[in-house]
C-alpha cells in the first residue's frame, strides 16, 4: 500500500490484498468515494445521450427527465439530413488519417536522428526543440496562415495535413526519441556489421521495435487531430471543407434550440473518439506517465 | 517565430503590404487598448483558480486509484474520458448543462434549495462555470500523480510507520514532499495549458453568428480569444502577433518564477540530481 489513506495493520492490509473486498471501512469509503466520482464524471456524457434521444417538445421539461419520456431514436437519423454530416465526417477522417500517418513517418524519422545519429549541433537542436514545447501554437499561428495564405491554400485541407509531415509536433518527437534511447545500441552495430544501412537499422530494427511507442503517438495525434478546433476554423471557410469539429460549431449557431438535434450530433462525432479510447487506455496512461517523469 | 516577431512590428490587414509601425502595436495594447487588459484579467482569473483547484483534485483522485481495489483500471478510465473528448462537442454540452433555466445543473441545486445563477449569462458566475467545466478535465495530471506515487519507495512508508506516524502524517512528511517535483510540473503544464483556452469560450460565446463575442459583458474574453479575433475577425494580424508574443513573455516569466519559487520549497531526492 502506497498511499497513506490505506491501512497499515497487517489485517488490513491482507484485506486489500484480496482484491479490495470491501470488508474494512475505509476500503468501503474508497470505493463509495470513487463511484460517486465516477458517476459525476460520467453523468454529463450520460445527459448528452438522455437528450439526444428525447423528442423536441421533452428536452426542454423541468423538472428535467434523465430518461426520456419516449425514446426517439431518429433524431440520430435527422441529424445526417439537416447538415451535412457525412461530409464533415469524410473531411475529418481525411485530415486525421493523413495527419497521422504524416506525425508518424516524419516525427519518427527526426526521432531516429536524435536517438542515434551523430551530428553538428545536435544538442542545441533537441533543446530548441524542446523549447518549442513550451511555445504557444497561437505564436506561430499567424505566420503559419500567412505562408499558407500566400500558397492560395486557404479553405482547402491541406494547412491541415501538411504541418504533419514537416517533422510532426515536439512533443511526438520527444516521446519516440526517449523510446528509442532505450533500445539497446548493440542491435544496431550488429545490423550493422551484417551490412545493414542506417536507413536498414531504422525501418527494420528500430520501428519494429517501438510498435508500442509507435501506437501511442498514433493514439495521442489521431484524438488531437479529431478534436482540433482551432486550425479547421481559420483555414476552412465553405461548408464543404469543414470537418466536424467546426460544422457542429455553425451548427450550433443555425439550431441553437434545436437540442435535440445538437445533442445527436455531438454523439456522434465523439463515437470513434470514445471506441478507440476504450480499445487503447493502456497506452494513454503510458504515454502520459512518461511525461510526467520527464522531469 | 521570428517572422512573428516581424510582424507584430508591423500593421497589416492581409490584403495589403505590411507597414512598419514599430513600437506602436505594443503601446496602443498596454496603454490604450482596455480590451486587452480584460482579457487578461479574464485569463488570470480563471488560471489562477482553476489550476490549483484542479491540481488538488488530480492529487485526491490520484491517492485513491493508488489503492489496491477492485475496479481501479475502470475508474483511471472513466475520469480520464473527458479528457479525450474535449472539443466542440463536449463545449456545447456543458452549454446546456449550464442552461439557467432549464439546465440540469441548476435542478439539482433547486433540489437543495439553491438558486442557481444564471452560469454563463451571468457576468460574476461565467467564469466559475469555465472553472468547473475544467475540474471535469482533470485525467492528465491525475495520470502523472498516479505514475508518480508509484514510484515514492515503500520503505519510506515502512520507516514512517516504525516511527509510529499516522496516516496525516504519512502524507504530509512522506508522500507531499516525494510528490514536490510532480506538483511544480503539473502546475507549470497547467498553466500553460489553462493560459491558452480557447475553444470552449469560443464555442459557447459565439452569437447567433460564427463570431466569438467574449460572453456577457467581455467576462469570458479570455486572452487567446482576443487574439483570435484581432487577428482573424479583425484582421489586425500585427496587433494580434504582439499580443502572441506578450502571451509568450508571460507564460516563459510566469514558468520561470514557479521554478524560482521552488526552488526553497521543492525537496527532491539525492539521486535524482
Amino acid at each position: 500500500m502506497r498511499d497513506c489513506g490505506g491501512s497499515t495493520t497487517g489485517v488490513n492490509f491482507a484485506d486489500v490484498m484480496k482484491k479490495g473486498k470491501p470488508s474494512n471501512p475505509k476500503t468501503a469509503l474508497t470505493h463509495g468515494i470513487l463511484f460517486t466520482g465516477g458517476l459525476l464524471f460520467l453523468f454529463p456524457f450520460l445527459w448528452m445521450l438522455s437528450t439526444s434521444l428525447k423528442r423536441p417538445g421533452d428536452v426542454m421539461l423541468y423538472p428535467p427527465k434523465l430518461l426520456p419520456p419516449t425514446i426517439e431514436w431518429n433524431n440520430f437519423i435527422e441529424v445526417w439530413r439537416i447538415m451535412p454530416f457525412a461530409l464533415f465526417l469524410k473531411n475529418t477522417v481525411i485530415v486525421t488519417a493523413f495527419s497521422v500517418f504524416g506525425e508518424l513517418a516524419t516525427a519518427s524519422m527526426v526521432a531516429f536522428a536524435f536517438a542515434r545519429l551523430r551530428f553538428r549541433g545536435k544538442k542545441i537542436l533537441f533543446s530548441i526543440l524542446m523549447a518549442t514545447m513550451m511555445l504557444p501554437i497561437h505564436v506561430t499561428m499567424i505566420p503559419r496562415f500567412i505562408i499558407f495564405n500566400s500558397l492560395g491554400m486557404v479553405d482547402t485541407l491541406y494547412p491541415l495535413i501538411i504541418p504533419s509531415f514537416l517533422g510532426g509536433t515536439a512533443f511526438y518527437i520527444f516521446l519516440l526519441r526517449q523510446f528509442f534511447a532505450s533500445i539497446p545500441a548493440e542491435l544496431d552495430e550488429a545490423a550493422r556489421i551484417d551490412g545493414c544501412s542506417t536507413f536498414g537499422i531504422f525501418f527494420r530494427i528500430i520501428l519494429p521495435l517501438s510498435k508500442p511507442a509507435l501506437a501511442t503517438v498514433a493514439v495521442f495525434a489521431f484524438v488531437g487531430v479529431w478534436n482540433d478546433f482551432i486550425n479547421p476554423l481559420i483555414y476552412l471557410n465553405s461548408i464543404d471543407n469543414q470537418t466536424l469539429a467546426i460544422g457542429l460549431q455553425s451548427f450550433q449557431g443555425q439550431y441553437r434550440t434545436d437540442l435535440h438535434w445538437l445533442m445527436a450530433g455531438s454523439a456522434i462525432s465523439l463515437i470513434p473518439i470514445i471506441i478507440v479510447f476504450v480499445f487503447v487506455q493502456r497506452y494513454f496512461v503510458q504515454a502520459v506517465a512518461l511525461t510526467g517523469m520527464k522531469d | 517565430m521570428l517572422g512573428s516577431l516581424f510582424l507584430s512590428l508591423t500593421q497589416w490587414s492581409i490584403v495589403d503590404k505590411p507597414e512598419w509601425v514599430g513600437v506602436r502595436n505594443y503601446q496602443n495594447m498596454l496603454f490604450h487598448d482596455p480590451r486587452f487588459w480584460v482579457s487578461l484579467f479574464n485569463t488570470a482569473y480563471y488560471v489562477f483558480l482553476s489550476v490549483p483547484l484542479s491540481a488538488l483534485l488530480a492529487l485526491f483522485l490520484a491517492i485513491l486509484l493508488n489503492r489496491k481495489l477492485r475496479a481501479v483500471t475502470l475508474y483511471r478510465g472513466i475520469f480520464y474520458l473527458p479528457v479525450v473528448t474535449s472539443g466542440v462537442a463536449t463545449a456545447i454540452l456543458w452549454a446546456w448543462i449550464f442552461n439557467p433555466r432549464f439546465g440540469v445543473l441548476n435542478y439539482v441545486l433547486s433540489i437543495f434549495g439553491i438558486e442557481g445563477p444564471g452560469w454563463l449569462t451571468s457576468e460574476v458566475w461565467s467564469k466559475p462555470a469555465f472553472i468547473i467545466m475544467n475540474l471535469w478535465n482533470i485525467g492528465s495530471p491525475m495520470l502523472i500523480y498516479l505514475a508518480a506515487l508509484q514510484s515514492i519507495p515503500q520503505h519510506l512508508y515502512e520507516a514512517a510507520e516504525l516511527d509510529g506516524a499516522n496516516h496525516w502524517q504519512q502524507f504530509r512528511y512522506v508522500t507531499f514532499p516525494m510528490l514536490s517535483p510532480t506538483t511544480l510540473f503539473v502546475l507549470v503544464i497547467g498553466i500553460i495549458g489553462s493560459f491558452q483556452i480557447f475553444t470552449p469560450a469560443y464555442v459557447i460565446t459565439a452569437g447567433s453568428s460564427t463570431q466569438a463575442v467574449g460572453g456577457p459583458n467581455d467576462s469570458t474574453l479570455f486572452y487567446v480569444l482576443y487574439l483570435y479575433q484581432n487577428a482573424f475577425q479583425f484582421f489586425k494580424m500585427g496587433y494580434a502577433s504582439a499580443q502572441a508574443w506578450v502571451l509568450f513573455v508571460v507564460i516563459v516569466s510566469l514558468t520561470a518564477l514557479q521554478f524560482r519559487l521552488s526552488k526553497q520549497l521543492i525537496y527532491y531526492e539525492g539521486l535524482r540530481r
